[in-house]
């Protein structure tokens, strides 16, 4: 514990400290000040004339101003936070000979990468927490809403889920860091593995969709088949975190999202009716409606921390 | 005079693949000791420090250290030694002192008895004015005394030293020799320690083993490593002498 302690300390302290926290930070901050003042606007030219709108607060969040919604944002950059503060973790100390002082002193070993982990995502936590409240803020002055008790609620478990979402790319930068003696290659791979999970998988799933249930545009269109490309390219664009997050994310914060599919077959009287009638979802409902995706993205974030763990645990270090 | 065997190897043997970097070590060093590990690069005596150390697993054979199994009581074993690697590093950003300070902390000391510990550190190795440089500005000899005031912060009964003397100029090399000599008399401290400059060796070292390509092939005291080769009679030689016959 004494050891854990130790290392935790040290590393909150270089990386809260660290010109590339205070750089990430910065451009953090400046990016989700800029969203939610698009969002405020448009929020503002929506809402006037309304006679009550359900859960304004929440719109901060999830509204896309001019380019995109803090939702998309985090799940688009929160990546790069997670990857530039463990891409270097374990190598580095490696190649400045301070792992082997480090691992002779009276610790176990698992307090180096235990320390270094849970650093990380208390980093990680600080930013997030940090720029929900200036966004929260913002809101409250430039907008004039005030969150509602569900609506804290709602932001608390975004919150939480964004945190394991970057969780889990420290915990892969700091394998690739492990693996790999070389920071360079550790980063590339990081950043390489980043943009085809991010990027590549979306297209992949259009790809494997197309060729197990390829839609025959020259006949006429079988909405059977329709829905099974679709049901193939969600199956497989769920492998991407990205996806994974958005999905849980948007839900959580959108209470008018009431699913993550994105084709449902309704009839057009169905149709109106939604459209007449839209009621938000209670938490509990969304909840349920992302719980596998929740379930999905903490277990991939604890699986990618084990390995890490595992593989320094049985690792021999001679420097 | 009667003392103790602290650190016992049984047939310790370490191979990488094909490859075996220690052979079947079978050795003894007494509490109050400085042995010395002579041998060329590549001769196994870094894989032996850590597998005394309990970094490294090994193949075959045990060893105990301070009457502990180090596979098994790493953490405690680590307790009572200290091991200062061949090129010890240090975090760049810090100076001296806070290099010291998160040794101390991971050794679980409170920073107040921390505090007085480092300072009486660094004056023993001769570095109280450079406190609060940078490590990153320290020179090779200065990096290699601030690496011994690290390892002594948890008060060793046992030092490991790989290399201690590698890349300094004359007058760092005899500061550290000295350095050693002192802390090894003065707190009865034992000391292992690796090297392949066979003057410093010898200049310090009670015991020396000879280890070649993973093989101790000799042992003992300097004097009666020269009488077993050239026979009784013959008088100072120098451990070079020594050196070159196992060579051949
Ligand atoms: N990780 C490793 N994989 C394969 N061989 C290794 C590894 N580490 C060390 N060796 C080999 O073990 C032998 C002993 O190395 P070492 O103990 O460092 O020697 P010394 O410290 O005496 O110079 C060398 O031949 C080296 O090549
Ligand atoms: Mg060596």
């Amino acid at each position: 514990m004494q050891g854990l302690y130790a290392v935790f300390k040290k590393e909150l302290q270089d990386h809260l400290s660290s010109y590339r926290f205070v750089i990430l930070f910065a451009l953090i901050a400046m990016v989700s000040f800029i969203t939610s003042y698009m969002a405020a606007v448009h929020m503002r030219g929506n809402l006037e004339g309304l006679a009550s709108t359900k859960f304004p607060f929440l719109m901060l969040f999830s509204t896309p101003g001019a380019m995109f919604s803090m939702v998309q944002f985090v799940a688009f950059f929160g990546p790069l936070i997670g990857l530039i503060l463990g891409f270097d973790a374990i190598n580095r100390e490696r190649t400045q000979g301070t792992l082997i002082k480090v691992l002779s002193q009276p610790i176990y070993r698992d307090a180096v990468i235990n320390g270094k982990f849970l650093a990380g995502v208390m980093t990680i936590t600080v930013m997030l927490v940090a720029i929900v409240l200036v966004i929260s803020g913002f809101g409250l002055a430039f907008v004039g809403v005030v969150p509602g008790v569900e609506e804290i609620w709602r932001l608390f478990i975004f919150l939480i889920i964004s945190i394991f979402y970057i969780s889990f790319w420290l915990g892969l930068s700091i394998l690739f860091s492990i693996l790999f003696k070389s920071i360079a290659t550790s980063s590339l791979a990081s950043v390489a593995l980043w943009i085809f999970l991010s990027f590549f998988i979306s297209l992949g799933a259009e790809v494997v969709a197309n060729t197990v249930a390829p839609i025959d545009r020259k006949n006429e269109v079988q909405p059977e088949v329709v829905l099974e490309n679709a049901r193939i390219k969600e199956m497989v664009s769920l492998s991407s975190p990205m996806v994974l997050y958005s999905d849980a994310a948007a839900t959580i914060i959108d209470p008018m999202r009431k699913t993550t599919r994105s084709i449902i077959l309704m009839g057009p009287m169905e149709e109106l009716l939604s459209a007449r009638f839209q009621n938000p979802l209670s938490l509990g409902q969304s909840i349920v409606i992302v719980f596998p995706h929740i379930i999905a993205l903490i277990a991939i974030t604890l699986i990618c921390f084990a390995i890490s763990y595992l593989v320094f645990m049985l690792q021999e270090v001679r420097t | 005079m009667e003392t103790e065997t602290i650190i016992e190897t049984t047939n310790l043997t370490k191979r990488y693949g094909r490859q075996t970097a220690v052979n079947g070590l079978t050795l003894k060093v007494k509490e109050g000791e400085i042995f010395g590990f002579l041998g060329p690069n590549g001769a196994g005596k870094t894989t032996t420090l850590l597998m005394l150390l309990g970094l490294s697993r090994p193949s075959k054979g045990s060893a105990t250290v301070c009457g502990l199994n180090p596979l098994r009581m790493a953490k405690e074993v680590k307790r009572h030694v200290g091991y200062l690697p061949e090129n010890v590093g240090f975090y760049e950003d810090m100076d001296a002192v806070q290099s010291l300070e998160y040794v101390a902390d991971l050794n679980g000391f409170k920073k107040v008895e921390a505090r007085e510990k480092i300072d009486e550190l660094l004056e023993i190795v001769g570095l109280k004015e450079e406190a609060r440089k940078k490590t990153a500005a320290f020179s090779r000899g200065m990096k290699q005394r601030l690496g011994v005031a690290e390892v002594l912060i948890k008060d060793p009964k046992v030092l490991f030293l790989d290399e201690p003397t590698l890349g300094l100029d004359p007058e760092g090399a005899i500061q550290i020799i000295d350095l050693i000599q002192s802390l090894n008399k003065e707190k009865n401290i034992t000391v292992l320690l690796s090297s392949h400059n066979l003057h410093q060796v010898q200049k310090m070292s009670h015991r020396v083993g000879i280890m070649i390509g993973g093989n101790l092939i000799a042992e003992g005291s300097i004097d009666s490593l020269a009488e077993e080769k050239f026979g009784v009679g013959e008088k100072e030689y120098s451990l070079e002498e020594i050196y070159m016959k196992y060579f051949q």
